[in-house]
């Protein structure tokens, strides 16, 4: 009898089985970061790794971010794969000289000699309640610097495939788990969880006519929410989940927004300057004769991440999002 | 040609010119951490001194229990608890003159307290109402800080332009063991040594950084001794000896204020609760290693000194219980009404000026809030 086990699991259970089936199979693969030993994070994410390969394939590190990810530089110079945890979004940060300086360019400075297959894994995004400086957005700074890629799951299944695409890639990966999905269910079949996708792909999450509504990671379940309650206004919405802000996906975008003439973008980070302002340029670039209506961002205030108790007033909920809808009408009404 | 190939070809020649600036020997920390409570130090101790210390930490003490108590109310967001280090918290605050300057790490709460902020108001942040709940400029304490490391080098800046200014203001910088590993710290230090800047760094090594151990942190024989490389003394000093660790920061708030430049403290001491509430340090600490350390508890320590020494009997213990009992009363009553927020404050203090693209969105979000009222009233 061979019915295949499609069980329930959460992302964060994904990912520690990304990890796990990552170090398994490549003896160069190494964890290490603040507390992903004995205590396996404090999202649990490393749970167990040191335990079943040693705390010199997975390590907890001194408190220092620059010196964790500059450690992992020298480590993949030296034919390792690290794969380093950043405990929080903003405390990151410390580490963005050598991410800026040394981990985007290395390949480039050396003419393809030094190439760095480093996996930053990074907590980000809001909705948590979490107190200063624990729910940032930060993928605009990440998209910004050439040289990095940056994947951002929004699934389970995703979250596996992610993380492994990252792990063996030979560059470094910038991966954003929104922590607010990491407690999030998904059927997920865990027999058989080596269907990579490769870095780079959107995927439709929902098919729909009426306009798209593109997004990723934390703001991928509120768009399809978002979705069914437009149905009620008589609005057929398609959700394209980006999965890979750098390489971007413009021809799954293009041809969904070609069907449909009418986008919307929507994430959590700020609007200025942030991941939108790019999408929706290349879309117009793109697909301008069959816009029936300009693209529309739905975002995060340009402020700084507000405390917990007014966080549900800063993110992009449904809405916002089905005003923005509404909005695309806009060429009818003018 | 090799290295030591090279090393053969190499001629003596005379010693260079340069000379050690500093004798290391004055910098050096001592190798058992100072103590004054039980030893004969304590007779020199001022009474007065004493007795306040102990009502501030039989306070702290009581402030912590209560904090705790509310985020299993959900009124506070999280709390990370400094049961067991109140003697650090409260002399930090207390050997500081009005004029001069604190600034905490995101666990110091109870040293903000203890500085005169509002109890309400130095629990904003982890009540998540907003990010800091008091004026910096009030009490001269710099907002709480949740990156860690990152307000030392504030603090020395603040001490350099004072000097630059001619005030003889000293400022007081708390970091835990675990910070003491950032890039921070260390030019922290280095700019405060270089700049012989009137500051005091604290740093309260409670053993762990969440979950990670001193001997995984740092290899140095201790965290003081971190201070000499740089060319500032450090100092060792048992942290849960309240009068100790008055006495070594008020020695080094006294040498800054001087012109005698910056020390390193670092205060041993134990953190007896988990990282925050939300932590399981069963994971990475056995029980008896807590256990061993209620014996050196502070307040024990100091209410036998006080109490064998005939410096506080039994009403005086009572009364201070008492009032730490209306501090906690009080923080209870004042916690427990819902805070009012204007969700437009959102958008008031970012700019001096807000830009434009605030205007808007201040705008829209005003737009909603009338929607939602008018959904509301329907
Ligand atoms: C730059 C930075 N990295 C990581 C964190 C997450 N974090 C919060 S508290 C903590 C441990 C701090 O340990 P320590 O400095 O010893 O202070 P303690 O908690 O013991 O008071 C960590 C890793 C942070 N706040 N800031």
């Amino acid at each position: 009898m061979t019915t295949v086990a499609v069980k329930p699991a959460t992302m964060a259970q994904a990912l520690t089985r990304a990890l796990r089936d990552a170090m398994a199979a490549d003896p160069t693969v190494h964890v290490l970061g603040e507390d992903v030993g004995r205590l396996g994070g404090v999202f649990r994410v490393t749970d167990g790794l040191a335990k079943e390969f040693g705390e010199d394939r997975c390590t907890d590190t001194p408190l220092a971010e620059a010196g964790i990810l500059g450690t992992a530089v020298g480590m993949a110079m030296y034919g390792l794969r690290p794969v380093v945890e950043m405990q929080f979004d903003a405390f990151a940060y410390p580490a963005f000289e050598q991410l800026i300086s040394h981990v985007s360019r290395m390949r480039n400075r050396t003419r393809g000699a030094m190439p760095l297959p480093i996996t930053i894994r990074i907590p980000y995004g809001g909705g948590i309640g979490g107190v200063e400086h624990h729910s940032d957005s930060s993928e605009a700074y990440y998209m910004a610097t050439p040289g990095l890629h940056v994947v951002t799951p929004a699934t389970v299944a995703d979250a596996y495939g992610l993380l492994r695409a990252a792990i063996a890639s030979d560059d470094p990966v910038v991966l954003l788990e929104p922590k607010r999905l990491y407690w999030s269910k998904d059927t997920w079949n865990p027999d058989d969880p080596q269907s990579v996708e490769p870095i780079g792909r959107a995927v439709v999450r929902r098919s729909g006519r009426s306009a798209t509504l593109i997004t990723y990671g934390p703001s991928v379940p509120v768009c399809l929410e978002a979705a069914e309650a437009a149905r009620a206004e008589g609005w057929d919405l398609e959700v394209v989940d980006l999965r890979s802000l750098v390489p971007f996906d413009d021809e799954t975008v293009c041809a969904s927004v070609r069907r449909t003439g009418r986008a919307v973008v929507v994430h959590e980070s700020g609007g200025f300057g942030g991941p939108g302002g790019e999408i929706a340029s290349r879309v117009t670039e793109r697909c301008f004769h069959h816009l029936e209506a300009p693209v529309l961002r739905v975002a995060g205030f340009d402020i700084p991440y507000p405390p917990p108790m007014l966080e549900r007033h800063h993110l992009p909920g449904v809405d916002r999002i089905l005003d923005a809808v509404a909005r695309l009408q806009w060429e009818a009404e003018s | 040609m090799t290295v030591m190939e090279q090393r053969g070809a190499y001629r003596p020649s005379p010693p260079p010119a340069w000379q050690p600036r500093t004798d290391p020997a004055p910098l050096l920390p001592d190798t058992a951490p100072y103590r004054v409570l039980g030893t004969e130090a304590a007779g020199k101790a001022d009474p007065d001194l004493l007795r306040r210390l102990h009502a501030h930490l039989v306070r702290g003490r009581r402030y912590n229990a209560q904090a705790t108590a509310l985020t299993k109310q959900g009124r506070l967001a999280v709390y990370p608890s400094s049961t067991g280090q109140e003697a650090c918290e409260v002399a930090a605050a207390l050997v500081l003159e009005d004029r001069d300057w604190l600034f905490p790490s995101y666990r110091d709460t109870l040293a903000v307290v203890a500085r005169g902020v509002d109890p309400v108001e130095a629990l904003t942040l982890l009540r998540g109402d907003w990010h800091t709940g008091y004026d910096p400029y009030a009490h001269r304490v710099a907002p709480l800080s949740t990156p860690l490391a990152t307000q030392l080098p504030h603090a020395v800046g603040l001490a350099h332009a004072a000097r630059l200014k001619g005030d003889d203001v000293v400022a007081l910088a708390m970091v835990g063991d675990g910070g003491t590993s950032e890039g921070d710290f260390h030019e922290a230090l280095n700019f405060a040594a270089v700049w012989q800047s009137p500051v005091v760094f604290l740093v309260q090594n409670n053993g762990f950084a969440i979950s990670v151990p001193l001997d995984q942190q740092t290899a140095a024989p201790s965290l003081a001794h971190k201070a000499v490389g740089y060319g500032m003394p450090g100092r060792l000093v048992d942290g849960n000896d309240a009068a100790a660790v008055h006495e070594v920061l008020a020695d080094a708030v006294r040498r800054a204020r001087e012109g005698g430049g910056p020390t390193l403290v670092e205060a041993v001491t134990y953190r007896m609760e988990a990282h925050t509430n939300a932590d399981d340090d069963k994971r990475y600490r056995a029980d008896s290693e807590v256990e061993t350390w209620r014996a050196h508890d502070p307040i024990a320590l100091l209410e036998r000194e006080l109490t064998e020494r005939g410096l506080i009997d039994e009403d005086g213990i009572r009364h201070a219980r008492e009032e730490a009992e209306e501090l906690a009363a009080d923080l209870r009553a004042r916690m427990n009404q819902d805070a009012v927020l204007d969700p437009m404050d959102l958008f008031a203090h970012v700019y001096a000026e807000p830009t434009p693209q605030l205007r808007e969105q201040q705008a829209m979000l005003q737009a909603e809030l009338a929607a939602e009222q008018d959904g509301g009233d329907r």
